[in-house]
This record gives structure tokens, C-alpha cells and sequence, in this order.
């Protein structure tokens, strides 16, 4: 293996290494690409960021961003301009529209159409009148000069701890500044960027985004008559530190969902313009990379991955500098890495917002292991339901290739590499590593034994290190704040953060990323918002079809990869969808099953025969016709294809099954003995009945059964005969007075 | 299939497919393009036709029986024509809880077809995808590369005839 100094010494030809080079070449690329930001920024009065990912589409935003087009020519401003964002994860609120203008801070408005595009851009952008009624998370009643963060340091370690909140408050108060004046608000950060233990708080005050070192009380009530009330900046207390999540909090520190969350992953989604290579290394894209080519060795690049405690973040939690060092030490010098774009698990969608929001961090990622790992040549395997990522993946790959980002003598460094994007065609299997690989290969996506594992024979038989998308993604973290920084965040065991897909019956759907160790209460609750309507939440089904469903009663657990293991489900790649008290969870079950039954590339008797027999006896079971001992032969089943499946994919297909069976026994136990559905879904198990008290006889029921099974003159009560009712429920959809009753 | 007849070979698939595929022939792996080349042939036609599939393991120099079990093994491969509007329904997870098969049932009753089945017209096909990844906006549907999210089965009629008005006005 080429160390980077022998390469540069064969590139000067002079034997000398010259320390810093590549790290100053990569300073004038940013101060360049800086110097175009800031140009468009002072150009600019007014940027109105747009999402353009395929969520924020499907919700309209691209009827939204013609709407400003028009709007924008026809006022003939020249100083107002659109920025296409990729998805923030706020799916709910979608499409999401900012307003960020000089001197005021950033207003961000929600669930934006047409309509409501000529008010904001009437009153707010010409008139400079917030819509107060269109804002994101409603929460704010009034208009706001200033807006102030908090970031509470969780690893304080000086005196008198204070409530930063309560104290701004009194003390604005005091000063006669109200909600008109400053909007208030704290942000968690669990203590990740302050290195200082006596710092108690770091407040950020927009709209300057002026940052300060909050100690004591004195301290804040400082900053509150310096700069809130005599509008100068407190010279003495600011801090100069440039933090990593600055440039989310920079516009949304006020929104509860985001302020809650620790982005490092997702850290530019929904901030950075996706095409732009200049945005990217505005806020020090590359310059990872840079630092790793400038003055690091592949094993010092290695030892730093391991040092990290990074695991895969695609399921089974590998940790990642080890999978690295494996390559690293095969001997094979033809080496490959790959980046498995293949998110098939259903409800799961993070690496979907990477891919179209953040492209440039996966393509560093990559860079960064293919020196550790001595690759040339690299693969990104997306998946074909994706049109959208595949083009932004596309686009960044020609333009960090046109930079010299990619190719030939990267950034000067004398190392080559190259990236090729290759399509998934709708395989679920193909997220397994081997029938990635044979995909690759244009083969069937089939996955074959292991070992050999990739590391030491994997594409084309040559070593192979394979990470997902999200994994990628956090590489170009742990370089540029530490491996050491990475670590600290997390649990013992699990480091750093994980996004979860946060999906199904919750307030706020969209993508949630908490440091490892948050409880599931935190995420569903403090962050989603909690279920909708009265529901009571059931449970929580997580790692897609190779997970489990937690129960209700088990919401404090504390996320990371094994304490999830050990309750009988999985990471996975961070699915979770709250299920609540309309859903049932044999159905759910039969649901997985029949995904991982359809799914099964067939290779395996026990995944192909095994998972099929599952279904019928499931099917069984949700139609009323179990067999006595249909519960046992499917638990046996379930352990016996676990066991013994070839792949990851048949190893975990029964734990959806088997995660049921152990928290919620009784529910299956009423569908086989009592011949019921308790959540009323198996529509096979549901009784119709008329509400006497409800029905007005307006024959809208007799009419739409398809078997005439409802009698009843009109005006008068009708009655359903249940032993013609085939249980169709066209009744149920159809009254109009909620008179059909299900049983 | 001899030397002489591969000259006088002529192909249905169009000139910019055969240039696609002779420029991954002349590739290392050549081979490994084949998934490459079916979407390809696939986004050109709709579908990957007995010939077309045919044309594509001679061009490509594989045997036809690894192109034919490539482009069955994988769903996204239609063997069969499809309709100018290809409904896919999603199936994930999120979808499912909020309701998809409802939908399903709204496109089926107005279209008059099942899943896997044409309009007569020509105009709509209706499959079935896995997660498209827009949980945030279950249940959702996708009409060609446009994805419609947030649907209830009464917002089916009008989302079809939309897309037939705007076909009548051409």
C-alpha cells in the first residue's frame, strides 16, 4: 500500500514530501466557491428557499416555486431569488417555504400552495408583513426582531445551573421587551460541540447570528441589555466557534423539530442547494477529504474509523472501520468500494433525502474509503424507484469529476478515483450485500454463502468494502470534528446519531436523527408530536421487515443497536412506524410476510417454502379458519427458518412474526379461539351490525350490498342478515349517519 | 448464429440504444451493463419486448438466457406493453397503515381493470411498487415518474380525470 507521502513524492519527483499542499489547494477552492456564495448572497435582498426533493414535489412545491417565478418577474425585482433546498425530513409540513432577508431573522412557512404564495410574497416579501396564520408550527403569535437559541450543555460542569429560559424571559420582561421583540427558544445538543465544561449555555441571536458563551447568569443578563435591548454586540462573551449544527439552527432553532434533533447525517438536507458543488464546500464540503489526502495515512484513516466506534448504519450495525481494515489488508490490490443506494425496506426513506439533498457528502464518504481501503474504482447502487436521487447522484458525480474532485490526481494528492452510478431494477434482496454485488455484475440479484466475506473477495472476486448511504454520509463527519468528537456522542456501544423514518399513525412524519441511546418515547412523542386524533398508541414497528414491533409498554427503551436486539427487534436502517389502536397486529405481521414472501429471490428452501407456509397459516388465522394448532407450528416455523435461511433477508423474516407472537400473544389468540379481529382490520372476522338509534333509513346500504343481505323500508331502521353478509364493509364506507357498527 | 448472418443482422431496437450498447460491449465487464441496458430499452419502449431482449444478448454478447432471466427476475422489467399512464401503487409500510388498499380499490373500480392490467385505451396500467420513500405523505401513489401523495379513494376520480382532460385536449 502507497502511503500519500511516497505519492507525492512520485509526483514532485523529488523525494520531499510537501506537507499542506493538498489542504491548500483545497483553501482556494472554498475561498473561491466562498467568494461566488457571498456575491450571490449580497446580490440577493431577499432568498426564498424551495424544496426540490420528490416528497416536497409530491406535496406541490414545484407549483409553489412557479408561483414565486411569476410573481417575482412580474414585480421586476431583481434583488429577490429563488434556492432550490433539498427535503428538510419535516414531511408533514410540506411544501415548506423560507423567507431569509437581511437584517430579519428566517420566517419559514408551511404547507405552502399557489394561494398561499401570493399572500406570503404580498404581504411578507413586498410589504415585509409576516403571514403569521401560513408559519411553520403555528407557534408563534406574533411578528419578532430578534430570535434567540439556547444550547444547553449537557456535560456542565461549573456552579449554580440556571433555566436559561425562564431567566431571558424575567429579564426581557424587565427591560419592557416582549414576544414582539424576541422569540425565545432551546435547543438540545447533549453537550456535543461545547468544549468548555463551565460553559452552561451557547445563545445564538438572530438575525446578526452573533454567538455567545453563557456561563453565569451574569453573563446572559449581559447579552440581554447589550445586544436585545441596546442592539450592540457584546464583544467580550462572543464565541467564535463555528459549529457543525450552526447551519441547520441557522434557520431553523425555533421549529421544536428540528431544534430537538442532533443532525450529523443529515446535516446539509433541506440547507444546501443539491446541485450546487459551491454550497457543499461553502460549509467545508471536501474539506475532509482534503485533510485526510493532505496528511493521513490509509491505516491512520482506519484506525480513525475505528477509533470513531462508526457501525452500519444499513442494519446489522458492523462496525465500520473494521469492515475497512479487512479490505485494506486483503492482498488482492484491485480493490472496489460501493455504496448501497438499494433502500428497499418500506417505510424506510432517509437515504432517499441524502441521495436528492446532500450528494457530495456520500461522493467525500466514498473518497475517504477508497484511500483507506486502497480503491480505484467505486459504485453507487441505486435503487430504480428513485428517478429523482439518481439524478441528483448523477449531477454531483459530473461536477466533483469536472472540479477534479474525482478522477485522475484528486485535489493534487496523486490519488485516482472514480465513481459509476449502476441501477437496482426493484429487488429487495439486492440490499444484501452479495446479491448487491452480483446485480452489479448484471446478474440475478442473488446472494450466495458467506464467507468469503466482500472484504476478501467481492466484486468481480476482488475485495470489496460496502457501506450504505447513510454510513457514507457520516464518514466526512468524523474528519472533520475527530474521531474522537464522533465518540463522544451516542451510547457505549452505538456511536453517533441514527435518522429514523418516522411514519405511519404519528403528528409529524418525516425524518427524525437523535444521538444513539434516545428513548422511542423522545422520538414518537417529543419530536413527532405524539398520534393523532384520541388514538392510543399500540406499538412500534421498527427495521422494516426484518424487525419487530415494540410494545407500548416498552417505549423508554433507550434506541442503540443491541438494546433493540434485545427486546426482539432491530435497527435496521431505521424504519419506524407507530402503529396505534386501529391497527392490528396479525395483519401487520401477515403484511411483512407477504413483502418478504414476494421478496424471496427463491434460492433457499427455507426462505422460499418456509416464509410462503407462514403466510397461509396467517392467512388462516385473519379469515377465521385456524387450525388449533396453527399458533405453535408458526412460532416453530418462524425459529426454524431464522436458523437456518442463507440470508440475511430469510434469517430475519419471521422477526416480525415472532416479535408479535412474544409481545402481543393475545391478539392472535382472540383471532384463532374467539374467531375475532380486536382492532377490527381482518375484515373476514367483522360483524356488521345497524345502530337502531342511528339509521334514518335512507336505503344507502340496502343499495350498495352487493348480495342484498340489508332489508328495511326507506324512512325505517334496516337490518343486515350476517349469515348472507359476505363482509364486504360497503355499508361502513357508504352511511353517511356512522350507523354501521363493526363487531 | 454465424459471423455472416450478424452483418446482415438488422435490429428493431433504435441506432442510439445499439450505439449504447457496442459503447458498454467495448467496456471492461461488459456484461455488468445488462441491467443498464434493459432500463434503457425499457424507458424506449415501455416494456421489454421477446425481440428487443433477443437484439439485446447479441449486441451485448450474452446468452439470451441470462438476458431473459435477468429481466424476470427483476419487477421493475415489464414484459408486457403498458399504459401511457403507469399507476404505481405503493406498498410500503406507511402506506399500508394509512390505508393504501382503499386506494387500490378506488383506481380499480373507476378504471374498470385490475392490478397488472391494461385500459383498453391504452392510457392506464396499474402495478404494484414497493416504498417510494414518501411515507411522509402515505398514502401515495406514483403516475409515471410524478408522485401524488396525501390520497384518500375520493380524490381518485378526479386525479384520473384530470389526466384524461388533459390527454383530450392533447
Amino acid at each position: 500500500m502507497c502511503r500519500l507521502r511516497d505519492l507525492l513524492a512520485a509526483t514532485n519527483g523529488k523525494g520531499v514530501r510537501i506537507v499542506g499542499t493538498i489542504l491548500e489547494g483545497y483553501a482556494r477552492l472554498q475561498a473561491a466557491a466562498r467568494e461566488r456564495m457571498h456575491e450571490r448572497i449580497k446580490a440577493h435582498q431577499i432568498e426564498i428557499h424551495i424544496g426540490d426533493a420528490t416528497c416536497e414535489n409530491a406535496a406541490g412545491s414545484l407549483e409553489v416555486r412557479d408561483e414565486f417565478e411569476k410573481l417575482i418577474e412580474a414585480s421586476g425585482r431583481t434583488d429577490i431569488v429563488i434556492k432550490k433546498t433539498g427535503c428538510t425530513g419535516r414531511c408533514s409540513a410540506e411544501p415548506i417555504v423560507g423567507v431569509m432577508q437581511h437584517g430579519k431573522p428566517p420566517f419559514k412557512y408551511q404547507s405552502v400552495t399557489p394561494e398561499k404564495v401570493r399572500r406570503i410574497f404580498t404581504e411578507h416579501i413586498l410589504n415585509g408583513k409576516i403571514v403569521l396564520d401560513y408559519l411553520l408550527d403555528k407557534k408563534t403569535k406574533n411578528e419578532y426582531r430578534y430570535q434567540v437559541a439556547f444550547y444547553k450543555n449537557s456535560t456542565y460542569c461549573g456552579a449554580e445551573p440556571f433555566d436559561a429560559l425562564e431567566l431571558a424571559d424575567a429579564g426581557l420582561r424587565a427591560a419592557g421587551l416582549g414576544e414582539t421583540d424576541v422569540k425565545l427558544s432551546l435547543c438540545l445538543n447533549r453537550g456535543l460541540f461545547i468544549s468548555h465544561c463551565d460553559v452552561q449555555y451557547y445563545m445564538i441571536v438572530f438575525p446578526q447570528i452573533v454567538r455567545y458563551r453563557i456561563r453565569s447568569r451574569a453573563d446572559l443578563e449581559k447579552v440581554i441589555a447589550g445586544h436585545l435591548v441596546g442592539g450592540m454586540v457584546v464583544g467580550d462573551l462572543v464565541e467564535e466557534e463555528d459549529a457543525l449544527f450552526d447551519r441547520y439552527l441557522t434557520t431553523y432553532a425555533d421549529i421544536e423539530f428540528f431544534s430537538k434533533q442532533t443532525r450529523l447525517t443529515l446535516r446539509n438536507s433541506g440547507i444546501v442547494d443539491p446541485e450546487s458543488l459551491d454550497d457543499y464546500v461553502f460549509y467545508d464540503g471536501f474539506g475532509a477529504a482534503a485533510r485526510v489526502l493532505d496528511g493521513m495515512s490509509p491505516e491512520e484513516v482506519v484506525a480513525d474509523v475505528k477509533k470513531s466506534g462508526l457501525r452500519g448504519r444499513g442494519g446489522a450495525g458492523f462496525l465500520t472501520g473494521l469492515k475497512w481494515e479487512f479490505a485494506q489488508k486483503a492482498k488482492n490490490p484491485r480493490r472496489y468500494i460501493i455504496c448501497n443506494a438499494d433502500e428497499g425496506d418500506p417505510g424506510a426513506f432517509m437515504d432517499r433525502s441524502t441521495l436528492e439533498g446532500d450528494p457530495f457528502s456520500i461522493i467525500e464518504g466514498m473518497i475517504i474509503g477508497a484511500y483507506a481501503t486502497g480503491a480505484s474504482q467505486g459504485y453507487c447502487y441505486i435503487r430504480a424507484e428513485y428517478p429523482l436521487a439518481i439524478q441528483r447522484v448523477e449531477m454531483a458525480i459530473d461536477k466533483a469529476r469536472a472540479a477534479g474532485l474525482l478522477g485522475k490526481n484528486i485535489l493534487g494528492s496523486g490519488f485516482d478515483f472514480d465513481l459509476e452510478i449502476r441501477l437496482g431494477a426493484g429487488a429487495f434482496v439486492c440490499g444484501e450485500e452479495t446479491a448487491l454485488m452480483h446485480s452489479i455484475e448484471g446478474r440475478r440479484g442473488q446472494p450466495r454463502i458467506r464467507p468469503p466475506f466482500p472484504a476478501e473477495s467481492g466484486l468481480w472476486g476482488c475485495p470489496t468494502t460496502i457501506n450504505n448511504v447513510e454510513t457514507w454520509a457520516n464518514v466526512p463527519v468524523i474528519f472533520l470534528y475527530g474521531a474522537d468528537w464522533f465518540a463522544r456522542i451516542g451510547t457505549e456501544k452505538s456511536k453517533g446519531t441514527k435518522v429514523f423514518a418516522l411514519a405511519g399513525k404519528v403528528k409529524n412524519t418525516g425524518l427524525v436523527e437523535v444521538p444513539m441511546g434516545t428513548t422511542l418515547r423522545n422520538v414518537i412523542f417529543d419530536i413527532g408530536g405524539g398520534i393523532p386524533g384520541d388514538k392510543m398508541i399500540k406499538a412500534v414497528q421498527t427495521g422494516g421487515p426484518s424487525g419487530g414491533c415494540i410494545p407500548v409498554g416498552m417505549l423508554d427503551t433507550e434506541v442503540d443497536y443491541d438494546s433493540l436486539a434485545a427486546i426482539g427487534s432491530i435497527m435496521g436502517s431505521g424504519g419506524m412506524i407507530v402503529l396505534d389502536e386501529d391497527s392490528c397486529m396479525v395483519d401487520v405481521a401477515k403484511f411483512f410476510l407477504e413483502f418478504t414472501m414476494s421478496e424471496s429471490c427463491g434460492k433457499c428452501t427455507p426462505c422460499r417454502e418456509g416464509t410462503l407456509r407462514m403466510y397461509e397459516i396467517l392467512e388462516r388465522i385473519t379469515r377465521g379458519e385456524a387450525r388449533h394448532d396453527d399458533l405453535d407450528n408458526l412460532e416453530r416455523l418462524a425459529n426454524l427458518i431464522k436458523k437456518t435461511a442463507l440470508c440475511g433477508l430469510g434469517q430475519t423474516a419471521p422477526n416480525p412474526v415472532l416479535s408479535t407472537l412474544k409481545h402481543f400473544k393475545d391478539e392472535y389468540e382472540v383471532h384463532v379461539r374467539d374467531r375475532r379481529c380486536p382492532a377490527k382490520v381482518c375484515k373476514k372476522l367483522i360483524v356488521y351490525e345497524i345502530d337502531k338509534e342511528k339509521c334514518i333509513g335512507c336505503t344507502a346500504c340496502a343499495r350498495v350490498c352487493p348480495v342484498s343481505c340489508i332489508s328495511g323500508k326507506p324512512k325505517m331502521v334496516h337490518e343486515i342478515d350476517k349469515d348472507k353478509c359476505i363482509r364486504c364493509g360497503q355499508c361502513w364506507t357508504t352511511c353517511k349517519f356512522d350507523a354501521i357498527r363493526k363487531n | 448464429m454465424s459471423a455472416h448472418d450478424t452483418a446482415e443482422r438488422q435490429y428493431t431496437l433504435d441506432r442510439e440504444l445499439q450505439a449504447y450498447i457496442s459503447e458498454c460491449r467495448g467496456k471492461e465487464h461488459s456484461e455488468s451493463f445488462l441491467i443498464s441496458v434493459l432500463h434503457k430499452v425499457q424507458a424506449r419502449y415501455g416494456y421489454l419486448s421477446q425481440e428487443h431482449m433477443q437484439e439485446v444478448a447479441e449486441l451485448l454478447g450474452v446468452p439470451a438466457s441470462t438476458v431473459s432471466g435477468v429481466a424476470t427476475f427483476y419487477h421493475f422489467f415489464r414484459l408486457q406493453p403498458q399504459g401511457k399512464y403507469k399507476v404505481s401503487f405503493c406498498l410500503g409500510t406507511a402506506c399500508y397503515v394509512k390505508g393504501a388498499p382503499a386506494i387500490i380499490d378506488a383506481f380499480k373500480e373507476e378504471l374498470g381493470i385490475d392490478v397488472g392490467e391494461t385500459t383498453k385505451d391504452g392510457l392506464f396500467s396499474l402495478e404494484i411498487t414497493r416504498c417510494l420513500g414518501v411515507c411522509g405523505l402515505a398514502p401515495v401513489v406514483m403516475i409515471n415518474e410524478t408522485v401524488h401523495g396525501k390520497l384518500t379513494p375520493a380524490s381518485i376520480p378526479a386525479l384520473i380525470a384530470g389526466i384524461r382532460k388533459k390527454e383530450e385536449a392533447g
